[in-house]
């Protein structure tokens, strides 16, 4: 018998004395995006190509999905992240805070096709974070006085003024990863945690790709970023080019 | 003699003090970490969530996890740490990090920066500027004083629109140093060999002259 559970009154139907983790884990990048239709919110992670779901945004534009709103930092580059998206005309607006490396994009913002919510990069993670953490809205010093607070409520809290932001609502989030387990357990490398760590939680259904998914109780508990019950479905990405933007080295002397 | 991009950048490294966490924008402030004295303790922070980021990597060392904020590869310092977007600014609203160093299209003699649009161009967004700007209590402007046109960048009141108000607290330009003060633009120094009147020409906004402005020391 174990310490823990003591089953005095409940017959044991087994030698099992514990509970299974939930699982999380989806076998296919296909399973994974089950559900996703037209006209839906998705949250996507990355920043630049930083950290960018992959395999999820090749996905997106097999199953052809259109009227998108999508809400990330960036809006990739012209043949890479989710400049493959634009490129179909599956995204009708975008929630970003900097849009600046790609040429498609640009043509149809000017042309009107596409919608453009710029939005403080601070204040569009806290976004992410407030409805992750199940907060309605919050003050942020962000954008008073700019054309970014125009009909927003504003307040004064000891002689600052602040801005009022709501938690965005999105029917999916998904996120990437460097290591997952099969309970949704995440742990992210580098920089590349960025905007995946806020979104993951923050929508309706959280996906997350993978490059190395494992049974749980693999990964140590202590390094656990965000906790499996923020996750609804994870999967291990099949690759990851993970394209370097703007490749910087200095000369060894 | 007006001073070049990197003599912008070794003047306002002057500005780093030992104990500072720092936050440098894309142009002339990435330049700063080149010229900060290498006695003192700085770390410098990157608001897509590294504190104590280092030098670009040798050749085939780069890691495409591991960028700054204006998406290059970089390296981290020993103590170095990774973070999350929102922690990022939540210690950056927090007021932890110490100094703000970025560029600016205009800045306005009450400390209003203009830095992110220009009305009938591309806009490509605002990144992180508003939340640093709106958050920081030490920001320095590295900007020139006039734009290729002749005009003054220095201004009574911004006329593009704004990213931030009432936050500037020091200019650093081709021509001069000053400080943003109730009363107006403050001249502290003058680039070497440029005369005050160069100076008073090129600064739209009111700017304020006392005694005998000292020529910037460099190095």
């Amino acid at each position: 018998m174990g310490f823990i559970k003591a089953h005095f009154f409940i017959p044991l139907k087994s030698e099992k004395q514990t509970n299974d983790m939930i699982k999380r884990k989806v076998n296919s990048v296909q399973e994974a995006l089950q559900g996703i239709t037209d006209n839906m919110t998705i949250m996507l992670g990355g920043f630049g190509l930083c950290g960018i779901p992959e395999n999820s945004i090749a996905e997106l534009v097999k199953m052809n999905v259109a009227n998108l709103t999508c809400i990330s930092n960036n809006a990739g580059v012209d043949d890479f992240g989710l400049g493959l998206l634009l490129q179909k005309k599956q995204i009708k607006k975008m929630i970003s805070s900097y849009v600046g490396e790609n040429a498609e994009f640009e043509r149809q913002m000017l042309s009107g096709e596409l919608e453009v919510e710029l939005t403080p990069q601070g204040t569009l993670a806290e976004k992410c974070r407030a409805a992750q953490h199940g907060i309605p809205a919050f003050f942020t010093p962000a954008g008073y006085g700019t054309e970014v607070a125009e009909g927003k409520e504003t307040r004064e809290f000891n002689g600052k003024m602040y801005v009022m932001e709501k938690a965005y609502k999105a029917d999916f989030a998904i996120v990437k990863a460097w290591k997952g387990d099969e309970a949704g357990n995440l742990i992210f490398k580098g920089t590349a945690r960025n905007f995946n760590s806020c979104m993951a939680g923050a929508a309706k259904i959280t996906i997350a790709e993978v490059e190395e998914l494992v049974p749980a109780g693999t990964l140590d508990p202590n390094q656990i970023h965000i906790p499996g019950i923020m996750v609804n479905r994870i999967f291990k990405g099949e690759k990851f080019e993970k394209r370097i933007e703007q490749r910087t080295v200095r000369q060894k002397a | 003699m007006a001073l070049d991009k990197n003599q912008i950048a070794k003047r306002i490294a002057k500005e780093v003090k030992d104990g500072y966490y720092v936050n440098l924008g894309i142009g002339i402030p990435t330049l700063v970490a080149n010229f900060v004295r290498t006695d003192i303790s700085v770390e410098f922070q990157s608001e897509n969530g590294v504190l104590g980021m280092g030098p670009f990597p040798f050749e085939e060392e780069e890691d495409a996890d591991i960028i700054n904020a204006g998406k290059q590869t970089i390296t981290t310092l020993p103590g170095a740490s990774f973070f999350d977007s929102a922690f990022s600014f939540g210690m950056i609203r927090s007021k932890k990090v110490d100094l703000t160093i970025l560029g600016a299209m205009e800045v306005s003699e009450n400390g209003d920066i203009a830095n992110w649009k220009i009305p009938g161009k591309m806009v490509k967004g605002m990144g992180g500027a508003m939340d640093l700007v709106a958050s920081a209590e030490n920001i320095i402007v590295a900007m020139m004083h006039v734009n290729k046109a002749g005009e003054s960048k220095v201004l009574k009141s911004c006329t593009l629109p704004l990213t931030g108000v009432g936050c500037v607290k020091k200019i650093v330009t081709e021509l001069a140093v000053m400080d943003v003060t109730p009363n107006g633009f403050k001249l502290l120094e003058r680039a070497p060999g440029v005369t005050v009147e160069e100076i008073i020409k090129a600064t739209e906004g009111k700017l304020i002259v006392e005694d005998e402005i000292p020529e910037m020391i460099l190095d």
